[in-house]
């Protein structure tokens, strides 16, 4: 049948094969077999690897050797005489409390202790940096300074005012847990010829000083308290509003709409197509509905609650509705799955026992349909807590230290601090960024962990 | 609930007929609640539609004001490839020229990487392995997008210029992003690829197998090419995926329209451009402000027609099996 001579033999060889022919075809196969079975395994391994390469690279930037050089060392401090009960100390914290206040007085501007003692006092019932009344009638005043309500100062809030104005440490050179780890000799001796006024010493950039301290120009002192307060704002917010919005339309959607009808299956579409568009499109919609048009309700004037410092529509209401309809889909998709899950039997009991639909949805779908909905909700919320574009493109603030006050307040978020501190340039601002994403990362770790315990506990109701 | 919803019961029991005219009666009775409720939940669902109607307004309103003035043309806006809003030059390309190499770049790396990484997971994989690489792609797929954007910027930057050195790598680079834009589609890609092989029913796999197929030959000639649709969408769904990726592109490419193909210089692409226009304190109804617009007009059209082409994609080329 075939003519041509060459592709015959061709033919035969590759589909008849005859005596040792088979043995090195198959012999063939199977090489060619374990070698992709290699790459195969290689990819699947890749993806882990990438994951222990990300992981390992944010915990060696978090911690490390840091090089501080300080504009004074504490025991070149303690020795400035004429100072009571002085003597024999050795570090601050043998001081007595009002050695600490004189101390702090005499270093610093007569300006900046000013500043210091109106946001809070060092003693009850007098002014160490200005006169008696200037105390007097601060106080006495409509409006009296936190000087005047707050308590007065602690030794440890006196010491640490020391460190940032008087002792001022500077880092000036960081290294990453593993070249801390690895490499210690060598990082002592570039430190010594490069810095030879500074230092050494190893630090954990993720303390607690650093989660409960307000944001601050100086990342020695840095911390994430306002924006994880701006976190759990906006995501509270956030979840607030599409829980039951979501939960709604999935209802709806899988017990009250017909499955064929028009406006169902518009719905459905385009709730399958919002899922898909980017998140920040959906800044966008936030930027020209929520902080511009609904600027009235989003800065609070319609109710007359508007933050001083805000008093634009660029607040914590207007992040949280913007996620809110970002966290949307995900919670109407896995909320009909849920629904979808509850056998039919149960409703056809209820029916059958005249209750009407919204009973048999009360009583019967919701409980059941419960743990699936719940873990949606938190998939939802592990979705948007990780947002930062959308909130950049309302215009999260860039330097806030006070913490927000309502949802009316300025806001900045987690994903937005990190964001910022990464932009910029110094490698100090990195390792705080770091101690930011382990914050953000362990804040999903435990989001994550309770939606799988829901899972598990809800899944086993039915069955 | 019998007592309120039950007509006073006569006094003998009653006949079939009059328990029937009860029961219709008990149908008809309007239940306001009921109603209420059910429009409520109505309401929720068409809530979702506003949500797109508010995008789709919002972006063709202020883009249109954008068109409108005077600095711009639709025309030049298609074709110019200068991005200079100083200088009144407005040309999409530099930046959707950005997009779309790191874009290639990713998929370069998410495509190969997430596919193999799906036949592996559903042919090959023991159920031990797959119990440590399934969970690892989840965690991979839920680590929020600003936290790659430092990677790339503080790890895989640096990589990279010490590969090809320093004068030839930029500080920011498309390259870079778009690596790690590829890093974020992997699980994306393998899990939606999996889906799609684990759809190809077993009747083709003994077959295959029957015939004396290797498996290699039974994973890369049958199951791959009977799941070719789904695994197709995937790759579509990925791309506009990264097409709309923000925080990684706003880090590690750079800031600043460049009409460039050399993926270690530094480009802005659609969305770091919007983020960082943004980012400053806008007035509304500035050049600025509305260009933002114009630019998420064009995101979106892109990201939307790469999702519906998607969805047709499996719709229309999904081999059915019995």
């Amino acid at each position: 049948m075939i003519d041509n001579e060459y592709v015959r033999k061709q033919v035969e060889r590759d589909l008849f094969p005859r005596g040792p022919e088979i043995e090195r075809q198959i012999g063939r196969r199977r090489r060619l077999g374990t070698v992709w079975r290699w790459v195969f395994l290689g990819a699947a391994a890749l993806a882990v690897l990438i994951l222990s390469v990300l992981l390992l690279k944010i915990v060696g930037d978090a911690n490390g050797y840091v090089a501080v050089e300080s504009a004074v060392t504490e025991s070149e401090l303690l020795p400035q005489s004429g100072l009571d009960g002085a003597d024999g100390a050795t570090t601050l914290d043998d001081l007595p409390f009002d050695a600490l206040v004189s101390l702090y007085q005499a270093n610093v501007s007569a300006g900046r202790c000013r500043a210091v003692e109106y946001e809070q006092r060092f003693y009850d019932d007098r002014l160490v940096c200005d006169s008696e009344e200037r105390f007097q009638t601060m106080c006495a005043s409509d409006n009296p300074r936190p000087a005047c309500t707050l308590p007065a100062r602690d030794a440890a809030s006196v010491r640490q005012l020391i460190e940032a104005d008087v002792i001022k440490p500077t880092v000036v050179s960081t290294w990453n847990l593993w070249e801390s780890l690895f490499r210690r000799e060598e990082i002592f001796q570039t430190a010594a010829t490069e810095f030879p006024g500074a230092e050494v010493y190893f630090r954990r950039w993720l303390t607690w000083d650093f989660v409960t301290s307000p944001q601050s120009s100086y990342p020695e002192i840095a911390g994430v308290r306002t924006a994880i307060l701006g976190t759990l704002w906006v995501v509270g917010i956030a979840v607030a509003f599409s829980f039951p919005l979501g939960v709604g339309a999935a209802i709806y959607l899988e017990e009250y709409a017909s499955k064929s009808g028009r406006l169902n299956q518009i719905i459905q579409t385009n709730i399958n197509n919002l899922a898909g568009v980017p998140s920040i499109i959906y800044g966008l919609l936030g930027l020209a509905l929520f902080v511009r048009a609904l600027e009235p309700v989003t800065s609070g004037a319609l109710f007359g609650l508007s933050d001083p410092s805000a008093a634009n529509g660029r607040t914590i209401l207007s992040a949280g509705l913007t996620l809110g309809l970002l966290g949307l889909p995900i919670i109407i998709i896995s909320a009909q799955e849920a629904i979808r899950a509850v056998p039919a039997s149960l409703r056809q009991a209820s029916y059958g026992l005249g209750a009407t639909r919204w009973q048999t949805v009360r009583s019967h779908v919701l409980p059941n349909a419960l743990g699936g909905i719940l873990t949606g909700v938190i998939l939802s919320m592990s979705r948007i807590i990780g947002e930062t574009a959308p909130l950049v493109v309302i215009g999260a603030s860039t330097y806030i230290t006070t913490d927000p006050t309502g949802p009316f307040s300025k806001f900045t978020s987690l994903p937005v601090q990190i964001y910022q501190w990464t932009a910029r340039p110094q490698d100090t601002f990195r390792d705080i960024a770091a101690a930011a994403i382990l914050v953000l990362l362990i804040l999903l770790l435990l989001l994550n962990a309770t939606a799988i315990y829901l899972r598990n506990r809800y899944s086993k109701r039915i069955g | 609930m019998s007592g309120e919803v039950l007509p006073a019961r006569p006094a003998a029991p009653p006949s079939p007929a009059q328990a029937g005219a009860a029961a219709g009666l008990l149908a008809r009775k309007s239940r306001p609640g009921e109603k209420i409720i059910e429009f409520s939940l109505r309401l929720a669902g068409v809530i979702s539609i506003f949500t797109t109607v508010g995008i789709v307004f919002v972006l063709v309103r202020d883009a249109l004001d954008f068109f409108a003035s005077p600095a711009v043309s639709l025309v030049e806006f298609l074709t110019k490839t200068t991005w200079q809003p100083q200088l009144g030059e407005f040309g999409i390309w530099p930046l959707l020229n950005a997009t779309l190499i790191i874009s290639a770049i990713g998929m370069a790396l998410a495509i190969p990487v997430g596919l193999a990484t799906a036949i592996y997971m559903s042919e090959y994989a023991s159920a031990r392995v797959r119990a440590v690489l399934k969970p690892a792609l989840e965690v991979l797929a839920g680590v929020p997008t600003v936290v790659f954007g430092y990677f790339a910027l503080t790890f895989v930057t640096p990589m990279l210029r010490t590969i090809f050195g320093d004068d030839v790598v930029k500080i920011y680079n498309m390259a870079s992003a778009g690596l790690v834009v590829g890093i974020l589609t992997i699980p994306l890609v393998a899990s939606l690829s999996e889906d799609a092989i684990h759809a190809v029913p077993d009747a083709l796999r003994q077959a295959a197998y029957g015939l004396g197929a290797t498996k290699r030959e039974t994973s890369l000639r049958v199951v791959v090419p009977a799941g070719l649709s789904g695994i197709t969408a995937a790759v579509v769904v990925a791309v506009s995926r990264a097409v709309g990726e923000t925080m990684i592109v706003a880090l590690a490419a750079g800031a600043g329209p460049n009409f460039t193909f050399n993926p270690f210089d530094s480009a802005e692409s659609m969305t770091g451009y919007m983020v960082r226009i943004s980012g400053g304190d806008l007035s509304y109804g500035s050049i600025d402000y509305q260009s933002i617009f114009a630019v998420g007009l064009v995101v979106f059209l892109l990201t939307l027609l790469l999702n519906i082409i998607s969805r047709v994609i499996v719709r229309r080329f999904r081999e059915v099996y019995e």
